[in-house]
């Protein structure tokens, strides 16, 4: 443990802070600790897990299957509470044992299979989170949705069903319509991870792009190590069961990224530092027979 | 009313359907509605569906007529009763011609309506109620479920003692079918949405009610009209038992009764004319359905055309 904590610290300092104006969505989280079913099953998903995020952060959280990511996703989204330890968001208590957190358009989650709804059309869609905010008119919420559409190359299907439309684009209109809400955070849960690698691929590039282009906070969850290198400022590794971040390396990529950026020595390496520590804890959980759990 | 009228009404509005249907089908396929129909018309599917009916009124007509079979002696063959049908004067006094025919029809078709609108109002509320409190849910699931298996048969006696009349005993029994029906099945819908589109409402800000308006009745709405085309089912399959023990009037009753008056053909009459009311209402149900979840629908036809 005090291993641990030493190589955060390290890797803290020497962290590029990337160069932007976003002042909000500094996240806290301060020994997090989750246990489902305390007095039967009695599973510890989550134990004194702590990390830092800064606005404007792209942070991506790696670990094996079943570690607690989700889980920490869902306490920040405010869909579960947490039984130890508390969550600052800028500074405000988000959760804390004695105060539940609850969901909000401050921080939108874009779900793993998503979570467009199939009976609203894309602009139904999209402009859903200003309207039943009573933030903005319809028609107000339709001018600003059909722009934000037309800058993410959507324009023209606004009127499509999002069965009609590719899971690619299907997470183009759902990161859409989290960000017209203008949230301090996104919260991505492993959003790429039914795709091919080419829709993924192009998918990235899409992410960035947004990313440069707004510099919201960006709390990402995903197996696929090489996402996370190519994507963050920051990759936390959790451990097995119970979770905690075991590692945290910063990447020294400069924005904007491009493919090429993938085959350099520098992207190598951390993926290799990456593989060692993720590999320790995957043989663990594979030990123990751990399963997803949502 | 003149019944020449009113078939060729029918007639008509059948045809318009169709025509309508193949013309959207054209446009989707983007060719020329002409060709359309003619590929629908010579469609290996469309012959078969003939050839379905074709082999069925043969083997009655084989059965019947031209071996008569020991067991089928008694009964009318098919032209026999088309003939009987069709008849201005006709021989048991049940033709398109008499009054009396539309009268059961009338009668029958009111009586299902009016089971069917209020056991989907119900239901419906009722299975979204159970859907979306569990402590709802918990207090009336196994009553439902304690109810649900009685023969709708077994409560005509009760229906009749308690409710004045027998049109309301008759209604009621063929509600109470129908009404269970539609509430498993929206109760089943509701559990089938998927978490995460809850978690993406409230995400986006939305209230209980908001998200009860916006997730769980749009999302349960398939499984709502699928209950509601068994539902439509279920309410003729009770009425025409209900009609047979308690009324005066409806095709139940005509049927029923031209068995006791060994009025044979008139039976097939019944039975033709309650297959067509049904399959009408099934058809009008779906496509209010169709007309409801656009959505899937125009998922469906991706999904076609790419495969």
């Amino acid at each position: 443990m005090q291993e641990v904590l030493k190589t955060k610290e390290a890797d803290q300092s020497s962290r590029q802070v990337p160069e932007c104006l976003t002042t909000e969505g500094a996240l806290s989280i301060r020994e997090v600790g989750k246990i489902y079913d305390p007095e039967g099953v009695h599973v510890e998903a989550l134990a004194k897990c702590s990390m830092e995020i800064t606005a404007g952060e792209f942070v991506a959280i790696v670990g094996p299957s079943g570690c607690g990511k989700s889980t920490l996703l869902n306490i920040m989204a405010g869909f579960d509470n947490l039984t130890e330890g508390e969550i600052f968001l800028d500074n405000q208590p988000l959760a804390t044992v004695d105060q539940p957190p609850r969901p909000g358009p401050d921080r939108v989650v874009v779900f793993q299979q998503g979570a467009l709804f199939p009976w609203k059309t894309v602009l139904e869609n999209v402009i859903y989170g200003p309207v039943v905010q009573k933030g903005m008119s319809v028609s107000e919420a339709e001018k600003r949705a059909k722009e934000m559409l037309m800058r993410v190359g959507l324009i023209g299907t606004e009127n499509s069903y999002p069965g009609q439309l590719s899971s690619g684009m299907q997470r183009r209109v759902e990161i859409t319509r989290a960000l017209i809400n203008n949230p301090k955070i996104l919260l991505l849960d492993e959003p790429y991870r039914a795709m091919d690698t080419i829709t993924k691929g192009a998918s990235h590039q899409y992410l960035l792009e947004l990313y440069d282009l707004t510099r919201k906070t960006i709390f990402f969850i995903t197996h696929d190590l090489e996402e996370a290198l190519f994507l963050a400022d920051t990759v936390h590794v959790m451990t097995s069961r119970p979770g905690f971040i075991k590692k945290t390396l910063a990447v020294n990529l400069p924005r904007p990224r491009n493919f090429s950026m993938l085959i350099s020595k520098q992207f190598m390496e951390m993926k290799a530092e990456l593989v060692e520590a993720v590999h320790q804890e995957a043989l663990k959980a594979f030990i123990a027979g751990e399963r997803e759990m949502a | 009313m003149n019944p020449y009228i009113i078939l060729s009404l029918l007639f008509a509005a059948l045809l318009a359907v169709g025509a309508w249907r193949q013309k959207k089908k054209a446009a989707l396929y983007d060719i020329s509605w002409a060709a359309q129909i003619k590929e629908t018309l010579t469609s290996k599917s469309f012959l078969l569906q003939m050839a379905g009916f074709v082999c069925f009124i043969t083997f009655w007509h084989v059965c019947v007529v031209a071996l008569r079979l020991p067991w089928f002696n008694r009964l009318p063959g098919p032209w026999e009763c088309l003939v009987e049908w069709l008849n201005p004067d006709p021989d048991y006094g049940i033709s398109i011609y008499t009054k009396d025919y539309y009268t059961h029809i009338l009668y029958s078709t009111y009586r299902a309506t009016t089971a069917f609108v209020l056991a989907s109002a119900l239901g419906i509320c009722f299975g979204l109620m159970m859907g979306w409190s569990r402590k709802f849910y918990d207090y009336s699931f196994p009553l439902v479920e304690l109810i649900r298996p009685v023969p709708p048969l077994a409560w005509v006696p009760l229906a009749i003692l308690v409710l004045p009349g027998i049109e309301p005993a008759v209604i009621f029994v063929t509600f109470l079918v129908a009404f269970f029906v539609t509430t498993l099945n929206t109760l089943l819908g509701v559990q089938s949405i998927d978490e995460s589109y809850f978690r993406a409402a409230r995400c986006l800000g939305a209230s209980k009610k908001q998200l009860l308006f916006d997730v769980v009745l749009p999302g349960a709405m398939p499984f709502i009209f699928t209950g509601l085309q068994i539902s439509m089912g279920a309410a003729w399959f009770s009425l025409v038992a209900g009609e047979m023990i308690a009324a005066q009037y409806g095709l139940g009753y005509l049927i029923w009764d031209s068995y006791s008056l060994i009025q044979y053909p008139v039976i097939v009459i019944g039975m033709v004319t309650l297959g067509l009311v049904g399959w009408a209402s099934s058809a009008i149900v779906r496509s209010i359905g169709r007309k409801l979840m656009a959505w899937r629908e125009r998922e469906l036809n991706v999904c076609n055309l790419g495969g």
